[in-house]
């Protein structure tokens, strides 16, 4: 199974997962440069498709772009964009390049985009789509028609603990993880107690015990980056006195590090729950800090010994 | 009579529950609010975009159809029985059937029937195609109209 799975199942170390940057042009190079940067740090890594509802290269392309250059991917499929016979099309010709991760998502409204005058199709939700991808792995489309030589898959989710009804979301969770969903990244967010009871919620309903939580941290470096996350991204709002406290702690630089900071915090905070499994970075500065968080944080492939999953990578 | 009846189920449902005749009618298990209002049409719960104050990411001004199902199925006239089936794993919607009446569809338990992979069935054999029945016609002469264009 991947690598990702099998970690996951050892329990060995907290795994690192990163956001892939989009990709518009550039050829394979584009692919490479990006990959070459996430690599030593980072287990596996998203492959988006069409984030924020805007069109990039597609998730299947960037998977296996990224196979091709060693860094394992997680292939998000969005119910926003095709029908169930286009995604079930898409894990299908994917896995046969050697992509396994598949995360499963309803996906932004195309009004979160700029062709807001696109057709919504949303003919599955992300919830039957992780059972309809978990069949495939078992051997038969939605349709009940055999998959001979049925595809590996690791199939997973993504659910957001800091989004009404907040009551409601771990029976959300506990719904895609009996739908088929063995890792669950968790949205963005910036309320520590929200996730804290969420991920104590899922530890009694018994949802870590079929799914790992990764919880997701972001790098920026500018307080009008948190302020356009709070005021633009659908589902994610940041407490004012956190926002305050970046913007007011001094000069460009001293900004950039109270960013930093927070972040690291945040992971810290994130990681010390019992029922997380590791983290999930995504990257708005590109300048070092991923490094230096995983440094920080002392997890990460770049943290193992020698030759046990770190040199799997080498293709 | 099955043509007046869609007719009249829509006029009954559209003032209540704005309904949109997916034919496969849930209301009962969603707290009597309609999931096809969601501007995603999701089945199974709230997508992550559900905004702070409870309201909906597409539309700004609506209340997250999610957040007033999952309050209304709470509700002391809602049957408990209706409650514990809100979060029931609701399969895809069958699109044949919008615009048919929901109520015929449960009295015929049209309304049921899932794709057999739904229910994690193998079909046995390989169901008819088109591609299978092509290569029994040995006359390309005999193929149908569109497959020559
Ligand atoms: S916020 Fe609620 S109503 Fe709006 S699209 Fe998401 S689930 Fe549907």
């Amino acid at each position: 199974m991947s690598r990702l799975s099998d970690l996951l199942a050892s329990g060995a170390r907290p795994v690192v997962t990163a956001e892939f940057p989009s990709i518009d042009g550039g050829g394979l190079a584009a692919v490479e440069r990006a990959a070459d940067e996430l690599r030593p740090f980072v287990d596996a890594v998203n492959a988006t498709d069409n984030p924020a509802a805007h069109a990039h290269a597609s998730n299947t392309s960037i998977a296996i772009g990224m196979l091709q250059f060693g860094l394992e991917p997680i292939m998000q499929v969005v119910c926003r964009d095709k029908n169930r016979l286009a995604m079930q099309a898409d894990i299908m010709g994917a896995s046969l390049f050697g992509v396994e991760n598949v995360a499963c998502l309803t996906g932004d409204d195309v009004t979160a985009g700029d062709e807001p005058e696109a057709r919504r199709v949303f003919d599955l939700d992300s919830t039957q789509l992780i059972k309809v991808a978990s069949g495939l792995a078992e051997g038969h489309y939605l349709s009940g028609r055999a998959i001979k030589e049925p595809p590996a898959l690791f199939v997973g989710a993504v659910e957001n603990p800091f989004a009404p009804p907040l009551d409601y979301r771990v029976l959300r969770a506990k719904k895609k993880a009996e739908a088929g969903a063995r890792f669950l990244q968790l949205q963005i967010g910036y309320y520590p107690e929200r996730p804290e009871a969420f991920v104590r919620g899922c530890v009694e309903q018994g949802v870590t015990q079929t799914t790992a939580l990764i919880p997701t941290v972001v790098l920026t470096k500018t307080a009008r980056a948190l302020t356009f996350m709070n005021d633009s991204v659908p589902g994610i709002s940041i407490p004012a006195e956190m926002i305050e406290r970046v913007a007011g702690a001094g000069d460009k630089d001293a900004v950039a590090e109270a960013s930093y900071q927070l972040t690291l915090e945040l992971s810290q905070h994130a990681l010390s729950l019992p029922g997380v499994s590791g983290i999930h970075l995504t990257d708005f500065r590109h300048d070092g800090s991923l490094e230096r968080l995983v440094r920080d944080l002392g997890i990460g492939p770049a943290f193992d010994p020698v030759a046990t999953v770190a040199g799997t990578t080498a293709v | 009579m099955p043509k007046l009846l869609p007719l009249f189920e829509h006029a009954v449902k559209k003032p209540v529950w704005d309904c949109r005749m997916c034919g496969q009618c849930v209301l009962h298990s969603t707290g009597m609010t309609c999931p096809m209002t969601c501007p995603k049409t999701l089945r199974n719960g709230p997508c992550g975009g559900v905004r702070e104050d409870g309201n909906c990411e597409v539309k700004p001004e609506m209340r997250c159809v999610w957040v007033k199902a999952e309050e209304r199925s709470h509700s002391p006239v809602n049957p408990h029985h209706w409650e514990a089936e809100f979060n029931d794993l609701r399969p895809p919607v069958d699109n044949r059937l919008q615009g048919t009446s929901s109520w015929i569809n449960l009295v015929t338990k049209r309304d049921r029937r899932t794709p057999a992979g739904w229910s994690g069935e193998t079909l046995a054999e390989e169901p008819a195609s088109i591609g299978a029945a092509l290569v029994e016609i040995d006359d390309p002469t005999m193929l149908p109209a569109g497959f020559h264009s």
